[in-house]
């Protein structure tokens, strides 16, 4: 049996978002509204504050498979990751056009030399780089970084955006908290019954959402939510469960990841889209919101490799999301050169190795287009477990 | 023939005859810190804090210059081999995978001997998001405590109030006291400032060296041969009588070569015609290193300044410690150095290089190691060119990985690279 046709529509909706990179819908708010769009790269930004001086922050995340890069290339060397190419390619050729700007988070030295390179090219163009803080003293990270995020804020003001304000700002960490609230729930949808939410399906609606103003996005979220879990025509099947890590900055082409499920992987925990999941919890909404959003970066952000681990044991998040997620296995899945996520992986591979629980591990580009080494690789792996996990 | 009388080991010059005098004691003093009790830190080149760690009485021990070293006596081949049947990526800094080779095949140093573990890992992030993942990676190693000092980047080319106050407020917050328990020893801001006040005087005599290469011909070649000028004040010895005495010795050597009229010290001997004045950018590849600096030197090219030469402090744009000031001007050291510079800053660095040292083109060795550098270069090569009007060259090879040097292409790319100079010359004559 099918899947119900809101269903289907609703992710052909995503899709049709998710493919865009023209940014029509970007366009389109821009149009009707006349505010200020800036885009921002992986991984996180605080959103909030973008949505609270009324600028619609726009989640950039490549090109994907489907462009084909012909400028970016020549601003990369081989051996350099693909998203900065693609990303190069979609400025010159015209389809960040409708962005006001675009923030540029430190992650790596990669998107932080972009950057530079993005000010010279696009020199009318907002262009800022946020640096934020590792070291997690709130009376020294904290101080540091509530400075840069209100040095963000007076350049956004600059180009026009509205003054920020306590109350705007509250009023956005509230529709933040509530997105952030339904894409918890899908994901914890996804782990009791992974066949109610394959992987590919929830990783659209998120992309979907980077492009969307946050009402519209947890509007889509929870009809999507609420349609997967009604939907009686997707029954389990004899997969593994397992936890994919890596995939935080540039990502995977879509055929990947239904590429990964086909193999017999049901993908319960993963590292995409990590913008809408960086702040685990709900943010306060009383007192002082920036200090909020300092502090939730501070002290409930997720452990990713990007952040200085200063207490604890490497791998200990990775080891407590498979048990919560009930993952039989990792797949330890990163983007060729990426220095984040290949410099941390003997870490937690080692950690994985310590705690008995099975992995495998592959590269891929966001235009990878060949999948079947993937698939035999992952296929085995979800035998692997399945035959001989013991469980 | 462009040079005369090889140089050979019984005709170093003084400098670096006391160099590896020098050198050689820091090393003999690591490998009897066990029985000495002295203590040890390994920390970064770029936004070290050799001061902070001397008035301790700590031993630096540089994992950087270990890898690069260990790539000159050719053993960074087993070296990565072992990280990478560890689990290692192929695609990650060598530097890193050259360190933990050696660590797990005894840690051997390059005078032979065993380095001590570290008391202390002091974690300058500066400039090189690998740093942090590297000392992540050498902690699970050492299980020894870590000192992390988090220095901001400069997207805009100026260090602001935040950023120096960020600095100093994790300097006496968390790296002295960090070192006070390491070392058993109170913090002596006295001693500090004596130690910087060296500092800045070493400074002085290394820009002068540096900026001799202005003179035509230029006494020397400010890539490969400053790579042994820098070795001092980038590694163990910044604040110490010893870098002081090194740095005038030097600088009154160069001055000698400049009454003489003399090029620069090659592989082969002082180069007797300097053809072409080249400023270079990015590190050098270590497997080769001589056969690198002889593709130079064998078509007389001279590298009249290079980024390279910055990563451990940008000295000739003004920058000094200042001991009346020490944590500020520590901090303004870590934030200035050259791969914590934004895009625009280098580019402007580079051109104002090309002008100012009179070159005849520049020149990009893109390291597959090092994507703090290499990312964006070739929009750096475009923009150079562009600003300066003189040709830009491009070569690729790898800091300490022998499988991605290829003397071949390397050598056709630069001969053609110099023969297009050549011919730009003789154009430009006609």
């Amino acid at each position: 049996m099918s899947a119900p046709d809101s269903l289907v529509a609703l992710v052909a909706g995503a899709e049709a978002l998710y493919r865009d990179y023209r940014l029509g819908s970007v366009r389109d708010w821009k149009a009707r509204t006349g505010g200020l769009a800036v885009g921002y790269l992986p991984i996180y930004i605080p959103c909030e504050l973008l949505h609270a001086q009324g600028v619609l922050p726009v989640g950039l995340m490549g090109a994907r498979d489907d462009l084909e890069i012909i400028k970016g290339d020549a601003y990369y060397q081989s051996y350099i990751c693909h998203i900065p190419r693609s990303t190069v390619e979609l400025g010159l050729n015209g389809s960040l056009d409708c962005l006001d700007g675009v923030i540029f988070p430190a992650i790596c030295d990669v998107i932080r030399n972009l950057s530079g390179m993005w000010r010279m090219l696009f020199p009318d163009k907002l262009v800022h780089y946020l640096d934020v803080p590792q070291n997690f003293d709130p009376e020294v990270g904290g101080r540091f970084y509530r400075h840069e995020l209100e040095a963000l804020s007076v350049k956004l003001t600059d180009r026009g955006a509205r003054p920020l304000d306590e109350t705007a700002l509250r009023a956005a960490i509230d529709l933040y908290n509530r997105y952030r609230r339904v894409v918890r729930e899908l994901y914890a949808l996804r782990q009791a019954s992974p066949w109610k939410v394959p992987t590919s399906e929830l990783y659209m609606l998120l992309r979907a959402t980077l492009v969307l103003p946050v009402d519209e996005a947890t509007a889509m979220l929870v009809r999507y939510r609420n349609a997967a879990a009604a939907d009686v025509s997707r029954q389990p099947m004899d997969q593994a469960r397992v936890l994919l890590t890596g995939s935080f900055c540039e990502q995977p082409p879509i055929g990947l990841i239904r590429t990964l499920e086909r193999a017999g992987c049901y993908i319960v925990d993963d590292d995409f889209v990590q913008v809408t999941r960086w702040i685990r919890s709900d943010i306060p909404l009383d007192g002082d919101p920036l200090e909020h959003l300092v502090v939730a970066f501070l002290e409930d952000a997720i452990a990713s490799p990007t952040r200085y681990l200063a207490q604890g044991e490497k791998g200990a998040d990775l080891l407590a999301r498979a048990h919560a997620s009930r993952a039989e296995g990792i797949i330890f899945c990163a983007p060729s050169f990426c220095d984040p996520a290949l410099l941390d992986q003997p870490m937690t591979v080692r950690a994985m190795d310590a705690h008995g629980v099975p992995w495998t591990a592959f590269k891929y580009a966001e235009n990878t287009g060949q999948f079947q080494v993937i698939r035999e690789q992952a296929g085995t792996f979800a035998d692997s477990i399945k035959l001989w996990s013991g469980k | 023939m462009t040079r005369s009388q090889p140089l050979l080991d019984a005709r170093k010059d003084a400098s670096q005859v006391r160099q590896k005098a020098m050198i050689a004691r820091h090393f003999d003093r690591l490998a009897a810190a066990p029985a000495t009790g002295d203590k040890t830190a390994y920390t970064f080149v770029p936004g070290n804090l050799t001061e902070l760690l001397l008035s301790f009485d700590i031993l630096p021990v540089l994992p950087e210059i270990n890898a690069l070293q260990s790539a000159m006596r050719g053993k960074t081949a087993e070296y990565i081999a072992v990280a990478e049947k560890l689990g290692h990526s192929e695609d990650v800094c060598t530097y890193v995978k050259s360190d933990i080779g050696m660590l797990k095949s005894g840690n051997i140093g390059p005078t032979g001997q065993r380095l001590p573990n570290p008391d202390v890992l002091l974690l300058s992030y500066t400039g090189c998001f690998t740093f942090m993942k590297w000392f992540e990676l050498l902690r699970e190693e050492y299980r020894c405590p870590v000192a992390m000092l988090h220095v901001p980047y400069q997207p805009d080319g100026r260090i602001s109030a935040s950023m120096r106050d960020y600095v100093v407020t994790q300097l006496r917050r968390e790296i002295i006291p960090m070192l006070e328990r390491v070392t058993g020893r109170a913090y002596d801001e006295d001693r500090l400032r004596e130690l910087m006040r060296r500092s800045s005087q070493a400074e002085d005599d290394l820009v002068w060296v540096l900026q001799s290469a202005r003179t035509r011909p230029s006494p020397i070649d400010a890539y490969f041969g400053a790579v042994y000028y820098v070795g001092p004040i980038f590694s163990a010895f910044r604040g110490t009588d010893e870098a002081v005495g090194y740095y005038r010795a030097l600088r009154e050597e160069i001055a000698e070569r400049i009454a003489l009229g003399k090029g620069p010290v090659t592989p082969d001997g002082d180069l007797d015609r300097e053809r072409f004045r080249i400023v270079v950018e990015g590190p050098p590849n270590w497997t080769s290193f001589r056969q690198f600096w002889k593709m130079f030197s064998d078509e007389g090219a001279v590298a009249v300044a290079s980024t390279y030469a910055k990563v451990g402090g940008v000295y000739d744009t003004g920058f000094r410690h200042d001991p009346s000031r020490p944590l500020e001007s520590l901090a303004e050291y870590c934030l200035g150095c050259y791969t914590n510079l934004g895009l625009p800053t280098r580019i402007d660095l580079l051109s104002r290089y090309v002008k100012e040292y009179d070159a005849d083109g520049f020149l990009i060795n893109s390291v597959k190691s090092c994507n703090s550098f290499s990312a964006g270069q070739l929009h750096i090569l475009r923009e150079v060119e562009a600003r300066s009007g003189r040709p830009g060259g491009f070569i690729e090879s790898d800091l300490v990985d022998p499988r991605y040097f290829s003397p071949a292409n390397i050598k056709n790319r630069l001969e053609s690279y110099f023969q297009m100079l050549e011919q730009k010359r003789l154009g430009g004559a006609a």
